[in-house]
Protein backbone atom coordinates (compact mmCIF):
# COMPACT_ATOMS: atom_id res chain seq x y z
CA UNK A 1 0.00 0.00 0.00
CA UNK A 2 2.48 2.48 0.87
CA UNK A 3 4.59 1.11 -1.42
CA UNK A 4 2.02 2.20 -4.06
CA UNK A 5 1.56 5.73 -2.61
CA UNK A 6 5.68 6.37 -3.16
CA UNK A 7 5.44 4.89 -6.97
CA UNK A 8 2.39 7.35 -7.19
CA UNK A 9 4.56 9.88 -5.96
CA UNK A 10 6.98 9.04 -8.34
CA UNK A 11 5.39 8.59 -11.73
CA UNK A 12 3.56 12.44 -10.78
CA UNK A 13 6.94 13.58 -10.06
CA UNK A 14 8.24 12.27 -13.64
CA UNK A 15 5.18 13.91 -14.87
CA UNK A 16 5.59 17.26 -13.47
CA UNK A 17 9.71 17.12 -14.49
CA UNK A 18 8.22 16.21 -18.18
CA UNK A 19 5.82 19.11 -18.04
CA UNK A 20 8.35 21.65 -17.11
CA UNK A 21 10.60 20.37 -20.14
CA UNK A 22 8.12 21.11 -22.22
CA UNK A 23 7.07 24.18 -21.15
CA UNK A 24 10.77 25.46 -20.88
CA UNK A 25 11.47 23.58 -24.65
CA UNK A 26 8.21 25.68 -26.01
CA UNK A 27 9.34 28.76 -24.75
CA UNK A 28 12.66 28.87 -25.17
CA UNK A 29 13.24 27.23 -28.47
CA UNK A 30 10.37 25.88 -29.90
CA UNK A 31 6.76 27.80 -31.13
CA UNK A 32 6.71 29.98 -28.14
CA UNK A 33 10.44 31.23 -28.17
CA UNK A 34 10.75 34.70 -29.32
CA UNK A 35 11.94 35.67 -32.77
CA UNK A 36 15.55 35.02 -33.08
CA UNK A 37 17.66 38.67 -32.04
CA UNK A 38 20.50 40.50 -32.94
CA UNK A 39 21.90 38.79 -36.20
CA UNK A 40 25.26 39.13 -36.23
CA UNK A 41 26.90 41.65 -38.33
CA UNK A 42 28.17 40.81 -41.90
CA UNK A 43 31.90 41.04 -42.15
CA UNK A 44 33.31 44.33 -43.32
CA UNK A 45 34.58 42.97 -46.63
CA UNK A 46 30.78 42.12 -47.48
CA UNK A 47 29.89 45.81 -46.94
CA UNK A 48 29.33 48.71 -49.24
CA UNK A 49 28.82 52.49 -48.20
CA UNK A 50 30.52 55.64 -48.66
CA UNK A 51 30.83 57.93 -45.72
CA UNK A 52 33.17 60.93 -44.94
CA UNK A 53 34.71 61.31 -41.77
CA UNK A 54 35.56 64.24 -39.45
CA UNK A 55 38.32 65.59 -41.71
CA UNK A 56 36.39 65.45 -44.87
CA UNK A 57 38.09 62.56 -46.33
CA UNK A 58 36.37 59.78 -48.04
CA UNK A 59 35.52 56.39 -46.08
CA UNK A 60 33.96 53.22 -46.64
CA UNK A 61 34.52 49.56 -45.32
CA UNK A 62 38.14 49.11 -46.78
CA UNK A 63 39.04 51.65 -44.75
CA UNK A 64 38.85 49.80 -41.70
CA UNK A 65 40.02 46.16 -43.33
CA UNK A 66 43.74 46.01 -42.66
CA UNK A 67 43.54 46.77 -38.70
CA UNK A 68 40.90 45.68 -36.25
CA UNK A 69 38.15 47.98 -35.70
CA UNK A 70 35.97 49.09 -32.84
CA UNK A 71 33.23 50.72 -34.20
CA UNK A 72 29.87 52.39 -32.35
CA UNK A 73 26.80 54.54 -33.47
CA UNK A 74 25.60 57.65 -31.73
CA UNK A 75 24.77 60.93 -32.44
CA UNK A 76 26.37 64.26 -31.09
CA UNK A 77 23.15 65.37 -29.63
CA UNK A 78 23.17 62.07 -27.38
CA UNK A 79 23.51 63.61 -23.56
CA UNK A 80 23.92 60.25 -22.01
CA UNK A 81 24.88 56.95 -23.70
CA UNK A 82 26.95 58.61 -26.33
CA UNK A 83 29.49 60.54 -24.34
CA UNK A 84 29.62 57.37 -21.63
CA UNK A 85 30.79 55.10 -24.23
CA UNK A 86 32.74 57.86 -26.01
CA UNK A 87 34.66 57.77 -22.58
CA UNK A 88 34.63 54.31 -22.01
CA UNK A 89 36.69 53.10 -25.49
CA UNK A 90 38.81 56.32 -24.53
CA UNK A 91 39.65 54.35 -21.12
CA UNK A 92 39.40 50.95 -22.80
CA UNK A 93 42.28 52.67 -25.38
CA UNK A 94 44.33 53.98 -23.10
CA UNK A 95 44.26 50.83 -21.30
CA UNK A 96 45.58 49.27 -24.26
CA UNK A 97 48.32 51.10 -24.35
CA UNK A 98 50.13 50.79 -27.51
CA UNK A 99 47.77 48.20 -29.13
CA UNK A 100 45.32 51.45 -29.48
CA UNK A 101 47.52 52.83 -32.29
CA UNK A 102 46.87 49.42 -34.09
CA UNK A 103 42.94 49.77 -34.39
CA UNK A 104 40.65 51.79 -36.58
CA UNK A 105 37.54 53.44 -34.06
CA UNK A 106 34.54 54.90 -36.00
CA UNK A 107 32.09 56.74 -34.26
CA UNK A 108 29.19 56.37 -36.62
CA UNK A 109 26.25 58.77 -36.59
CA UNK A 110 22.68 58.15 -36.67
CA UNK A 111 21.72 62.03 -36.84
CA UNK A 112 22.78 63.04 -40.13
CA UNK A 113 20.75 65.75 -40.45
CA UNK A 114 22.50 67.78 -37.13
CA UNK A 115 25.68 65.86 -37.58
CA UNK A 116 27.62 67.53 -40.37
CA UNK A 117 30.96 66.78 -40.86
CA UNK A 118 32.29 69.94 -38.75
CA UNK A 119 30.33 69.38 -36.14
CA UNK A 120 31.65 65.94 -35.62
CA UNK A 121 35.31 67.46 -35.43
CA UNK A 122 34.21 69.15 -32.74
CA UNK A 123 32.82 66.31 -30.72
CA UNK A 124 35.06 63.83 -31.22
CA UNK A 125 37.85 65.89 -30.39
CA UNK A 126 36.74 65.87 -26.59
CA UNK A 127 37.82 61.93 -26.40
CA UNK A 128 40.70 60.18 -27.65
CA UNK A 129 42.74 61.17 -30.61
CA UNK A 130 42.62 57.29 -31.75
CA UNK A 131 38.26 57.82 -32.42
CA UNK A 132 37.50 58.60 -35.59
CA UNK A 133 33.78 60.65 -36.34
CA UNK A 134 31.79 59.63 -39.51
CA UNK A 135 28.79 60.56 -41.20
CA UNK A 136 27.32 61.00 -44.57
CA UNK A 137 23.52 61.19 -46.47
CA UNK A 138 21.18 59.72 -44.79
CA UNK A 139 20.20 56.46 -47.13
CA UNK A 140 24.59 55.52 -46.38
CA UNK A 141 24.21 55.96 -43.10
CA UNK A 142 20.69 53.62 -43.34
CA UNK A 143 23.15 51.49 -45.46
CA UNK A 144 26.38 50.95 -42.80
CA UNK A 145 23.26 50.33 -40.20
CA UNK A 146 22.39 47.53 -42.40
CA UNK A 147 25.61 45.90 -42.52
CA UNK A 148 26.09 45.87 -38.80
CA UNK A 149 22.40 44.88 -37.98
CA UNK A 150 21.62 48.15 -35.87
CA UNK A 151 18.81 49.66 -35.46
CA UNK A 152 18.60 53.81 -35.29
CA UNK A 153 14.72 55.44 -34.87
CA UNK A 154 13.66 59.20 -34.92
CA UNK A 155 12.03 60.03 -31.84
CA UNK A 156 10.14 63.44 -30.82
CA UNK A 157 11.07 65.00 -27.49
CA UNK A 158 8.34 67.02 -25.35
CA UNK A 159 10.93 70.17 -25.79
CA UNK A 160 9.85 69.97 -29.28
CA UNK A 161 13.29 68.47 -30.09
CA UNK A 162 13.71 64.40 -31.43
CA UNK A 163 16.39 62.26 -29.84
CA UNK A 164 17.59 59.22 -31.82
CA UNK A 165 17.16 55.32 -30.18
CA UNK A 166 19.70 53.52 -31.26
CA UNK A 167 22.05 50.64 -30.89
CA UNK A 168 24.26 51.45 -27.89
CA UNK A 169 27.14 48.54 -28.54
CA UNK A 170 30.62 48.29 -29.54
CA UNK A 171 31.12 46.46 -32.44
CA UNK A 172 34.67 44.31 -32.51
CA UNK A 173 36.05 43.51 -36.54
CA UNK A 174 39.26 41.97 -37.16
CA UNK A 175 41.51 43.42 -39.34
CA UNK A 176 40.36 40.71 -41.62
CA UNK A 177 36.94 42.51 -41.55
CA UNK A 178 35.37 39.54 -39.64
CA UNK A 179 32.92 40.49 -37.27
CA UNK A 180 34.22 39.40 -33.69
CA UNK A 181 32.28 40.45 -31.04
CA UNK A 182 30.15 42.79 -29.31
CA UNK A 183 30.50 44.77 -26.15
CA UNK A 184 27.22 45.94 -24.77
CA UNK A 185 26.31 48.99 -22.99
CA UNK A 186 27.72 48.83 -19.12
CA UNK A 187 29.26 46.28 -19.69
CA UNK A 188 32.76 46.38 -17.18
CA UNK A 189 35.82 47.38 -18.05
CA UNK A 190 37.36 44.01 -16.77
CA UNK A 191 35.40 41.79 -19.67
CA UNK A 192 35.77 44.95 -22.34
CA UNK A 193 39.12 45.26 -22.63
CA UNK A 194 40.01 41.41 -22.88
CA UNK A 195 37.26 41.35 -25.72
CA UNK A 196 39.76 43.84 -27.64
CA UNK A 197 42.52 42.21 -27.09
CA UNK A 198 40.74 39.23 -28.83
CA UNK A 199 40.18 41.10 -32.00
CA UNK A 200 44.47 42.16 -32.12
CA UNK A 201 45.79 39.02 -31.30
CA UNK A 202 43.68 37.57 -34.24
CA UNK A 203 45.63 39.91 -36.65
CA UNK A 204 48.41 38.99 -35.19
CA UNK A 205 47.88 35.89 -36.13
CA UNK A 206 46.30 36.38 -39.51
CA UNK A 207 49.91 37.84 -39.91
CA UNK A 208 51.90 35.20 -39.20
CA UNK B 1 20.17 75.97 16.55
CA UNK B 2 20.63 72.28 17.26
CA UNK B 3 19.10 71.55 13.65
CA UNK B 4 22.38 74.16 12.00
CA UNK B 5 24.84 72.27 14.22
CA UNK B 6 24.19 69.22 12.83
CA UNK B 7 23.90 70.28 9.41
CA UNK B 8 27.07 71.24 9.75
CA UNK B 9 28.94 68.72 11.00
CA UNK B 10 27.48 66.28 8.66
CA UNK B 11 28.81 68.57 5.62
CA UNK B 12 32.02 68.79 7.39
CA UNK B 13 31.90 64.51 7.62
CA UNK B 14 30.53 64.00 3.83
CA UNK B 15 33.10 66.87 2.57
CA UNK B 16 36.13 65.20 4.41
CA UNK B 17 35.06 61.94 2.88
CA UNK B 18 35.54 63.39 -0.54
CA UNK B 19 31.72 63.79 -1.00
CA UNK B 20 30.46 66.57 -3.15
CA UNK B 21 29.03 69.61 -0.58
CA UNK B 22 25.69 67.67 0.56
CA UNK B 23 22.73 69.49 0.13
CA UNK B 24 20.05 69.97 3.77
CA UNK B 25 18.46 73.69 2.58
CA UNK B 26 14.78 71.72 2.25
CA UNK B 27 13.17 68.72 3.26
CA UNK B 28 15.91 67.55 6.32
CA UNK B 29 15.58 63.97 5.42
CA UNK B 30 17.26 64.62 2.16
CA UNK B 31 21.03 64.39 1.36
CA UNK B 32 22.21 64.37 -2.29
CA UNK B 33 25.71 63.64 -3.09
CA UNK B 34 28.22 62.76 -5.78
CA UNK B 35 26.40 65.33 -8.05
CA UNK B 36 27.97 66.30 -11.42
CA UNK B 37 27.53 66.90 -15.20
CA UNK B 38 28.95 66.99 -18.08
CA UNK B 39 30.33 69.90 -20.38
CA UNK B 40 28.19 71.19 -23.29
CA UNK B 41 28.86 72.28 -26.72
CA UNK B 42 27.34 75.50 -26.99
CA UNK B 43 23.20 75.54 -25.75
CA UNK B 44 21.68 73.54 -28.76
CA UNK B 45 22.01 69.93 -27.33
CA UNK B 46 20.43 69.15 -23.35
CA UNK B 47 22.88 68.61 -20.63
CA UNK B 48 22.81 65.80 -17.96
CA UNK B 49 23.28 65.86 -14.55
CA UNK B 50 23.79 62.74 -12.35
CA UNK B 51 24.16 62.39 -8.46
CA UNK B 52 22.68 59.69 -5.41
CA UNK B 53 19.62 60.99 -3.56
CA UNK B 54 19.49 59.28 0.12
CA UNK B 55 16.02 59.30 2.28
CA UNK B 56 17.59 59.79 5.60
CA UNK B 57 14.15 59.91 7.21
CA UNK B 58 11.57 57.91 8.27
CA UNK B 59 8.68 58.26 6.05
CA UNK B 60 8.86 57.81 1.79
CA UNK B 61 9.47 60.59 -0.19
CA UNK B 62 8.70 61.35 -3.89
CA UNK B 63 10.45 63.44 -6.02
CA UNK B 64 8.36 65.31 -8.75
CA UNK B 65 10.35 67.60 -11.09
CA UNK B 66 13.08 69.79 -11.06
CA UNK B 67 14.06 73.58 -11.47
CA UNK B 68 17.25 75.43 -12.74
CA UNK B 69 17.79 78.61 -14.41
CA UNK B 70 20.57 77.29 -16.68
CA UNK B 71 18.01 75.26 -18.30
CA UNK B 72 14.29 76.18 -19.11
CA UNK B 73 13.03 72.49 -19.34
CA UNK B 74 14.81 69.68 -16.58
CA UNK B 75 13.18 66.55 -16.16
CA UNK B 76 14.33 63.31 -15.08
CA UNK B 77 14.67 61.33 -17.86
CA UNK B 78 15.70 57.20 -18.36
CA UNK B 79 17.80 55.49 -20.29
CA UNK B 80 16.94 52.02 -20.85
CA UNK B 81 18.89 49.04 -23.06
CA UNK B 82 16.77 46.54 -24.97
CA UNK B 83 17.89 42.71 -25.42
CA UNK B 84 18.99 44.11 -28.47
CA UNK B 85 21.26 46.41 -27.73
CA UNK B 86 19.32 49.29 -29.04
CA UNK B 87 18.74 52.02 -26.02
CA UNK B 88 16.21 54.73 -25.98
CA UNK B 89 15.36 57.42 -23.12
CA UNK B 90 11.81 58.65 -21.68
CA UNK B 91 10.50 60.76 -19.12
CA UNK B 92 10.72 58.52 -15.81
CA UNK B 93 8.11 60.40 -14.07
CA UNK B 94 7.97 60.50 -10.47
CA UNK B 95 11.01 58.59 -8.20
CA UNK B 96 9.85 57.27 -4.74
CA UNK B 97 12.16 56.81 -2.54
CA UNK B 98 11.84 54.72 0.71
CA UNK B 99 12.89 55.50 4.06
CA UNK B 100 16.94 55.12 4.32
CA UNK B 101 16.84 54.44 0.55
CA UNK B 102 18.98 56.05 -2.27
CA UNK B 103 17.89 56.37 -5.71
CA UNK B 104 21.16 57.09 -8.15
CA UNK B 105 20.87 59.10 -11.12
CA UNK B 106 23.83 58.08 -12.96
CA UNK B 107 24.86 57.56 -16.69
CA UNK B 108 22.77 54.82 -19.02
CA UNK B 109 20.14 54.84 -16.27
CA UNK B 110 18.14 58.13 -14.24
CA UNK B 111 19.80 61.02 -15.43
CA UNK B 112 18.32 65.05 -14.54
CA UNK B 113 18.04 65.83 -18.41
CA UNK B 114 18.36 69.55 -19.06
CA UNK B 115 16.74 70.39 -21.88
CA UNK B 116 16.48 74.01 -23.22
CA UNK B 117 19.80 75.57 -22.05
CA UNK B 118 20.27 79.22 -20.85
CA UNK B 119 23.79 79.14 -21.08
CA UNK B 120 26.43 76.68 -22.23
CA UNK B 121 27.75 74.75 -19.37
CA UNK B 122 31.81 75.46 -18.96
CA UNK B 123 33.89 73.04 -17.51
CA UNK B 124 34.68 74.11 -14.16
CA UNK B 125 31.89 76.20 -13.47
CA UNK B 126 28.82 74.96 -11.27
CA UNK B 127 24.90 75.59 -11.61
CA UNK B 128 22.40 75.29 -8.84
CA UNK B 129 19.41 72.33 -9.49
CA UNK B 130 16.51 72.20 -7.18
CA UNK B 131 14.73 68.77 -6.52
CA UNK B 132 10.81 69.48 -6.04
CA UNK B 133 9.08 66.85 -4.12
CA UNK B 134 5.67 65.74 -3.63
CA UNK B 135 4.89 67.24 -0.10
CA UNK B 136 6.29 70.70 -1.45
CA UNK B 137 9.41 70.79 -0.05
CA UNK B 138 12.44 71.14 -2.30
CA UNK B 139 16.55 70.85 -2.02
CA UNK B 140 19.10 72.64 -4.15
CA UNK B 141 22.43 71.40 -4.70
CA UNK B 142 25.25 72.80 -6.67
CA UNK B 143 26.05 70.66 -9.23
CA UNK B 144 29.82 71.10 -10.62
CA UNK B 145 30.39 70.92 -14.33
CA UNK B 146 32.84 68.15 -15.47
CA UNK B 147 34.75 67.93 -18.80
CA UNK B 148 32.62 66.42 -21.54
CA UNK B 149 34.07 63.25 -21.30
CA UNK B 150 34.11 62.75 -17.55
CA UNK B 151 32.66 59.38 -16.29
CA UNK B 152 32.15 59.75 -12.78
CA UNK B 153 31.83 62.37 -10.44
CA UNK B 154 35.65 61.73 -9.47
CA UNK B 155 36.58 62.65 -13.14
Amino acid sequence: MRRRAILGYGAAGVGAVALMLFVGWWQVDGPGGPEPIGQRPVALTAMDFRLTDHEGNAVGPETLIGRPTMAFFGFTYCPDVCPTTLSDISGWLDDLGDGADEMNVAFITVDPERDTVETMAEYVGYFHPAIRGWTGPEEQIARVADGFRATYERVPTESGDYTMNHTASVFLFAASGRFVTMIDYHEPREFAVPKIRRALEEEMEGAT
Amino acid sequence: MKKHTLTGTLAALLTLGGLSVPALAGPEDVVVVNAWSRASIGMNRPGAAYMTIRNTGDEPVTLIGLATPLAMMPKIHETKTNAEGVSSMSPAGEIAIAPGESVALEPGGLHAMLMRLQEPMTEGDTFPLTLLFDDGGEVTVEVPILGIAARGPED
